[in-house]
């Protein structure tokens, strides 16, 4: 499992550095890895009937219970086939949709990246690498969203969308770490069994939250839910893949990962069922208004999300099953109907749903693909929409108190949503033709057979339902919930009350579709409300934030190299202070200090004089030599302490700073000539308060009872563990290897910083 | 500030610097030394040598621009890290040849990890010189 995500990644990585030569119909190709991937978990299938499960582990950072540990149970396979299932499509439909675009190598080097993080979101048995995977999938759409990045409206959807799931993940994260307090693991499998430790933590409530935050704001739940439709700036294929079918679900996957764990704990049931309820009437009633075909979508997609949160919160078995089929059913005929309208927006150049007549004289095969699609999103018979509809409502009668006020807002989404769903699946297909849509325009086979594809599936998954009602729905459940459910999918099952309501709710749908004109009034009309939205309350808070820290910045980074120095040592000074106040021995015996040899007197008298010298001389040149003279005398005194590591290092370093200060010496000001005495006076009392503090830390060392325990560690196992003889360098580059991995970064940042700064400056002064 | 001692002594000190730069990244796991060391002192050998020859002469002489060597520098490292995650170890696990060698000591992984140190110092302290250098001399 491994393997594959690091394949999508090392795929990704070719794509965005060497994909300049991805031209033509070779784009073809790369829908062979969402393929051949989606074959592979389709192969996996066998050895997870009857709830079975492949284990895969590889030790990353042990020490710290964080391993690459892979899981793939029945939910998992669910999600690892939408994601490379539906990746096949979009990859393949995108390379005609987007042929010849110059930036078609970053696109799917972006979403090959997005493919495999969330392959490993699904996939992740351990929390930080599931938080990992989880926030990866938002940087990448991230990118997607932004993807026409010389739109300005497109940019700022693409933020919108990173900091809210971004800024909820780090909520999750908090979440992670304390269930990985009180459990003690980081490994969702042993965690998810923990049900009794965790109902009497103390941090329920706050986990709970966390886990709320996290996965509401990924998917798109009322009052987060604003970023999903501004999204849709993003090209159609990254519509259909990341904000319908696959990463809008991953809040979905989470709660659904964790809810044997909380179900029936405090208010997860009630909050899961409150927020989702609001989110699928919200957006059901948002849909039928909008004009875009698009903004339809995005709104039914938000519908469709808040109906699976609302059933985990329902909880049942019953309730369960149906959030499986209904994930796969939504996945289906949600990204078919958004490659439909990505073809007609190709084809007519124009999304807006009043322009758009008569489509079928153009596009037969995309006019079946679309009703297929339609049909299922209106759960007729026989198409899967049509179980997923039966079983919704099965759960939903059987949710029991909240059961009949539950049942008629259900039903009252249900038939708008089947509304919007023929409002983009066959309203611009009929009719006299619209001047907007051309008579005879050749549609690339791409284009429309992906979409057929889509809604074949789903027609053939509907009427052969016993095969994935037995290979993928029931192991799933098995994974997720102990007892196998009473309700199962059926054609036919007699005229009960289901078949009462399920055919109420089409001929409902069915009325309010032939009665209802979409226009743009409606639109005008939710101006008003703008100011109670609650994008507009983050905009005021982002606002808000930036003046603040545009003040902070101002006063404490004011450009001065000396005033930072300054606040950088007060802040130390006082936080220092802060600590020796509270606990710190005293009583120190100098003795030692009269124990020096004649070279280290004369090295500390050399090293005084040129101190002295540098303060008070009123020539730069030679306080620059003054202070080299310094560090040479500190050097001298790591040799006579034997560490002729620190010496090299420090020698080395003081050639390099005077060869700096010689090369800045023309550009500084002149020196001591504007400088009054009160500045002088500030100066020293920071700099000798300063001192005087490393003073008592140095003599803190040297009294305390100190830790000798690591240095003792490092020493007698640099040569056993490390091979090494030179303990420093062991340290450097074995036991602390990451830190110095890290340290030569930030080196390597700080050198590109002050490189690009000065290629900047240099560019402003030839622009003069 | 070219003058002719200067240029002199830094025509036979350089690459005896270059040198000695290679030989402490080497002898950094038995004895003192190191990558970071190293990559100071390789940086001051080419320092030496562009203010005595000017910095044009130091770039024909390198052929590439010492910013290059920052992102070797910390691929290499990073290299290093992942290469156990092949042999099955968790990153950054130390791998080692049997046998010990003179001055160099026992190879691994860690060298592969010092010496991209080593580049990542040298690439950042010329680039930051040179970028200076050039600036004044506009």
């Amino acid at each position: 499992m491994l393997t594959a995500i690091v394949l999508c990644f090392a795929f990704a990585l070719v794509f965005t550095l060497f994909g300049k030569h991805l031209r033509g119909r070779i784009t073809y190709l790369i829908s062979l890895l969402p393929l051949s991937l989606f074959i592979y978990f389709l192969g996996l299938q066998n050895s997870l009937s009857s709830g079975g499960e492949i284990l895969s582990t590889y030790p990353w950072i042990s020490s710290l219970g964080i391993d690459l540990s892979f899981r793939l149970d029945g939910l998992s396979q669910i999600f690892t086939l939408i994601i490379t299932g539906i990746g096949f499509t979009v990859f393949l439909y995108a390379a005609e949709y987007l042929r010849g675009h110059p930036f078609l190598d970053r696109f799917y080097g972006y979403l090959l990246m997005f493919m495999g993080s969330m392959l490993g979101l699904v996939l992740s048995d351990n929390l930080i690498t599931l938080f990992i995977f989880w926030e990866l999938t938002s940087i990448s759409s991230f990118f997607l969203i932004g993807f026409n990045h010389r739109d300005q409206k497109a940019r700022k959807a693409a933020l919108t969308a990173l900091v809210i799931t971004g800024g909820g993940g780090l909520f999750m994260l908090l979440g992670f770490v304390l269930m990985g307090m009180v459990s003690g693991t980081y490994s969702i499998s042993e965690i998810v069994l923990m049900k009794s430790l965790f109902s009497d933590s103390i941090y329920l409530g706050l986990i709970v939250l966390a886990l709320f935050a996290g996965a509401f704001t990924k998917s798109a739940q009322f009052p987060f839910h604003f970023w999903l439709p501004d999204a849709m700036r993003a090209p159609t294929p990254i519509s259909t893949y990341l904000h319908s079918a696959t990463m809008v679900k991953a809040g979905v996957y989470l709660l659904a990962r964790f809810s044997p764990l909380f179900d029936g704990e405090i208010y997860w049931n009630e909050a899961l069922i409150l927020f989702g309820t609001i989110t699928f009437i919200y957006g059901a009633a948002q849909s039928i208004f909008k004009t875009d075909l698009k903004a339809i979508l995005a709104y039914t997609t938000i519908a469709a999300l808040g109906t699976m949160v609302m059933l985990i919160g329902i909880g049942t078995s019953t309730a369960i099953y149906a959030l499986l089929v209904f994930i796969c059913v939504h996945a289906l005929y949600k990204a078919g109907l958004f490659l439909v309208v990505g073809s007609i927006d190709k084809i007519c150049g124009t999304r807006d749903i009043t322009k758009i007549r008569g489509l079928r004289k153009n596009s037969v095969v995309l006019f079946v693909a679309a009703l297929l699609a339609a049909i299922s999103s209106a759960g007729l018979i026989p198409t899967i929409g049509y179980h997923g509809k039966h079983l919704i409502y099965g759960s939903v009668i059987e949710s029991g108190a909240w059961g009949i006020g539950l049942l008629v807002l259900t039903i009252a989404a249900s038939i708008l949503l089947l509304c919007a769903g023929f409002l983009v699946g066959l309203k611009p297909f009929i009719g006299s033709v619209s001047p907007k849509v051309p008579r005879h325009k050749h549609t690339p086979p791409a284009m429309w057979i992906t979409p057929l594809l889509l809604g074949l599936t789903g027609l053939g998954m509907g009427i052969f339902y016993r095969a994935p009602q037995e290979l993928l729905f029931l192991p799933a459940l098995e994974s997720l919930h102990g007892d196998i459910v009473s309700k199962q999918m059926h054609l036919w099952s007699g005229v009960d009350t289901l078949f009462w309501l399920s055919w109420g709710t089409i001929l409902g749908g069915v009325l309010l579709y032939v009665f209802f004109r979409p226009s743009h009034e409606y639109s005008k009309r939710d101006k008003k409300f703008e100011k109670f939205h609650s994008r507009y309350l983050l905009e005021q808070g982002v606002i808000n934030v930036k003046r603040i820290f545009s003040f902070l910045t101002h006063v404490l980074q004011n450009g001065y190299l000396r005033y930072y120095t300054a606040v950088i040592l007060t802040f130390h000074i006082v936080l220092i202070s802060l600590r020796m106040y509270t606990g710190f021995e005293n009583g120190y015996e100098f003795e030692f200090a009269l124990d020096f040899t004649f070279n280290e007197l004369a090295t500390i008298i050399v090293m005084v004089v040129s101190i002295l010298l540098a303060v008070f001389t009123t020539s730069r040149v030679v306080a620059v030599a003054s202070l080299g003279g310094v560090g040479l005398c500190i050097c001298l005194l790591f040799v006579y302490f034997s560490a002729p590591d620190l010496a090299m290092t420090q020698f080395t370093i003081d050639t390099l700073t005077v060869v700096l200060f010689v090369l800045l010496l023309k550009k500084l000001p002149l020196y001591l000539s504007k400088v009054d005495t009160g500045v002088n006076w500030r100066d020293l009392i920071i700099s000798c308060t300063f001192g005087l503090l490393v003073t008592i830390i140095t003599l803190e060392i040297l009294f305390t009872g100190s830790v000798k325990e690591i240095s003792n560690f490092y020493a007698e196992n640099a040569y056993l563990l490390a091979k090494g003889k030179n303990v420093v360098n062991v340290i450097l580059v074995d036991f602390r290897g990451v830190d110095t991995l890290i340290e030569i970064t930030v080196l390597a940042v700080s050198g590109l910083g002050v490189f690009s700064l000065i290629r900047l400056k240099m560019g402003i002064d030839r622009e003069r | 500030m070219t003058t002719l001692i200067l240029r002199t002594a830094s025509v036979y000190l350089m690459p005896l610097l270059l040198l000695f730069s290679v030989f402490i990244l080497l002898r950094g796991h038995f004895l003192p030394g190191g990558g970071f060391v190293g990559g100071l002192i390789a940086s001051i050998a080419l320092v030496v040598y562009g203010y005595a020859n000017g910095i044009n002469q130091i770039k024909s002489f390198l052929r590439f621009h010492p910013g290059v060597l920052i992102p070797t520098g910390v691929s290499l490292a990073l290299i290093s890290g992942l290469l156990p995650m092949f042999a099955g170890k968790p990153f950054m696990t130390s791998l080692w040849l049997d046998g010990i060698y003179p001055i160099i000591g026992q190879p691994g992984t860690a060298l592969i990890f010092d010496t991209g140190v080593y580049f990542v110092v040298v690439g950042t302290a010329l680039t930051i010189i040179f970028s200076i250098a050039e600036d004044n001399e506009k």
